[in-house]
């Protein structure tokens, strides 16, 4: 009868996460060897960690099969459709800042708003035949964020790394992607539109409104949020 | 699903009135080519269609609507006139929640005539409507010709009506143009500055200043572009009655007769809307003379804007009054722009519509 705690499970996301628990009096710490993907939490009754690739604990908490959880808004927001109805946010981290922005060439000297960007892709689908591609892994994101600004003639074309990149190599002519310095986005020569912020992201503790919520485990969850100075969040269903 | 019989009872029962109105039986694919629709419909397809992939044959969706295949049929080996009908599922991604289904029967009719487009109209209409008649549904009516026509009578530049009526189906967007191009709201403050600076230096040298460039669209585009910009900086507002006119006349919800009546009054500001107002008259006079009730039927000027970019004239739907969270039973309207679109510039006058069988069945269902 234990809460399941989904925790990145490596990198500075994990330490980072292993930092604000920590400094709350919940230790977290990984056991067995260095390679095993283990970790057991103390100072907290009832509670497992368990070590899940970040990109999974949306999906992990979305089916409830662990009860909270640590990973960026955006995946959140991205990966499950009517989050707001299955995941309460339970507290903001501190860091792993990231905004999901929409970047074009700097030297598309003519855009700098949504207004722009609509008015060169109606051009540049004259021009060139074909719809001015953006390239992303935000999806469902980004179409819902455009659809809503009432930008058209664009297409979505999938990218799962190196996006950035992607203007260069011509196989998009503006991205959307996460940046938190927006170094990565200047080193390849793009700028971010002014309006063109979707989303900031954090690393977020979650927790599944569909998990498996008896009077023991919700008792536990009221401890340990007590311990951790948070409120409880309001909707986990028993 | 148990009622899927009932319903298919329902489809075929106005399957039947539609062949008893001339329409040939059409019965399209269920896997369309994807890049057809998308070309169509842009991104916000992908949303809304399920799409999956073929080795041989690429991207596939699963028909959306028929009305694509319809007139690509049409135009590979039709005749006008041309009356079609079909039957079949048609499948849709629902909004998460929303609670509709994704997987549903339409019925419907398209009839391809360019002669006189207001009878066609008025014929489409008045065959729903008598199928329909005894659901005690409540018909709205729409008309995008003219809101289309008032965007191309205001006296301001191509540029900018091109623009407008880009974003005719999208009214936020829309709006948000309206108010720039009537000086309502400033350029923002980074379109001013490049202005001013492309007035006194070669766009190239802007360009080149900013740093490399990358991608496929070249330093000449962009600076055709500054060059637009800086003429439209030098364009006068379009003129506040204009603006108000347009404002008016989207607004506009009433009933026929005094719809048609506010429509006249917009005219006074926008002379160039007569035509169409005209039309909208004669398509009213059209429907009485089929036996309409044309002055009970509602107007709403905006009906029709928030579909897919689709219909550009007549538009149409029958919703069951007590239950606002259904949409409509049926509706349609005139898609000519499509069929330009889809005929590479050749086009054929077109209108149509569909019906949901599975409302009829929700609400009772047709009188045997």
């Amino acid at each position: 009868m234990t809460l399941k705690l989904g925790v990145p499970s490596k990198g500075r996301l994990m330490d980072k996460t292993f930092d604000w628990f920590g400094a709350r009096g919940v230790a977290l710490r990984r056991t067995g060897t260095e390679r095993e993907y283990a970790a057991a939490a103390e100072g907290a009754d009832n509670l497992e960690v368990v070590l899940l690739s970040a990109n999974e604990i949306p999906r992990e908490l979305a089916a409830g099969r662990i009860h909270l959880g640590v990973t960026g808004t955006d995946l959140v927001r991205e990966k499950i459709p009517l989050w707001s109805t299955r995941i309460a946010d339970v507290a903001p981290l501190g860091f792993g800042h990231a905004d999901l922005v929409i970047a074009v060439p700097r030297a598309w000297v003519d855009v700098d708003t949504l207004d722009d960007l609509d008015a060169v892709a109606a051009a540049f689908r004259r021009r060139h035949g074909f719809r001015l591609r953006i390239a992303t892994k935000y999806h469902r994101l980004v179409r819902e964020f455009l659809r809503a600004e009432g930008v058209a003639d664009y297409q979505l074309i999938d990218s799962q790394g190196a996006t950035e990149g992607t203007v260069k190599n011509l196989t998009a002519e503006a991205i959307a992607d996460i940046t938190s310095t927006g170094e990565t986005i200047r080193a390849n020569h793009l700028k971010v539109l002014s309006d063109g912020l979707i989303l900031k992201s954090e690393a977020t503790l979650f927790a599944a409104k569909d998990a498996q919520w008896d009077a023991r485990r919700l008792r536990a969850m009221e401890a340990l949020c007590a311990r951790l100075d948070v409120e409880r969040p309001s909707g986990l269903r028993p | 699903m148990s009622n899927r019989a009932d319903i298919r009872r329902e489809a075929e029962a106005v399957l039947e009135r539609f062949r008893a109105a001339g329409a040939e039986l059409v019965d399209p694919d269920i896997l369309q080519p994807a890049a057809t629709l998308l070309d169509l419909y842009g991104e916000d397809i992908r949303a809304r269609a399920y799409v999956t992939q073929d080795p041989v044959r690429g991207e596939l969706m699963l028909r959306p609507d028929f009305t694509v295949p319809v007139v690509q049929a049409h135009m590979a080996n039709g005749a006008e006139p041309a009356r079609y009908t079909y039957i079949g599922e048609v499948f849709r991604r629902q909004e998460a929640g929303s609670g509709r289904a994704s997987e549903y029967i339409q019925v419907g009719f398209e009839l391809f005539d360019g002669r006189d487009p207001v009878a066609a109209d008025a014929e489409v209409f008045a065959l729903f409507a008598g199928i329909l008649a005894p659901m005690g549904l409540r018909p709205a009516i729409g008309d995008i010709g003219v809101l289309r026509a008032a965007v191309d009578a205001l006296t301001t530049s191509e540029r900018r009506k091109d623009a407008l009526r880009r974003h005719l189906w999208r009214p936020r967007r829309f709006r948000a143009l309206l108010e720039r191009f009537g000086g309502r709201t400033p350029p923002p403050p980074t379109r001013a500055r490049l202005v001013e600076a492309a007035r006194s230096r070669p766009a190239a040298e802007l360009v080149a200043e900013a740093g490399p460039l990358v991608g496929l669209r070249t330093a000449e585009e962009i600076a055709e572009r500054v060059e637009a910009l800086v003429a439209d900086a030098d364009e006068p507002p379009v003129a506040g009655p204009e603006i108000e006119a347009i404002e008016a006349l989207m607004t506009i919800r009433a009933k026929a007769p005094a719809g048609l009546g506010r429509l006249r009054d917009v005219a006074v500001d926008l002379p160039g809307i007569a035509p169409a107002v005209d039309r909208f008259e004669r398509r009213l006079e059209a429907l009485a003379a089929r036996g309409i009730d044309a002055e009970a039927l509602e107007f709403e000027a905006s009906y029709g804007r928030t579909t897919l970019e689709y219909y550009d004239g007549f538009v149409f739907g029958f919703y069951a009054g007590d239950r606002p969270d259904l949409p409509p039973v049926a509706s349609g309207g005139r898609y000519d722009a499509l069929t330009r679109v889809l005929g590479a510039g050749r086009a054929i006058p077109a209108v149509g519509g569909i019906v949901r069988p599975e409302l009829l069945h929700l609400l009772g269902g047709l009188p045997r």
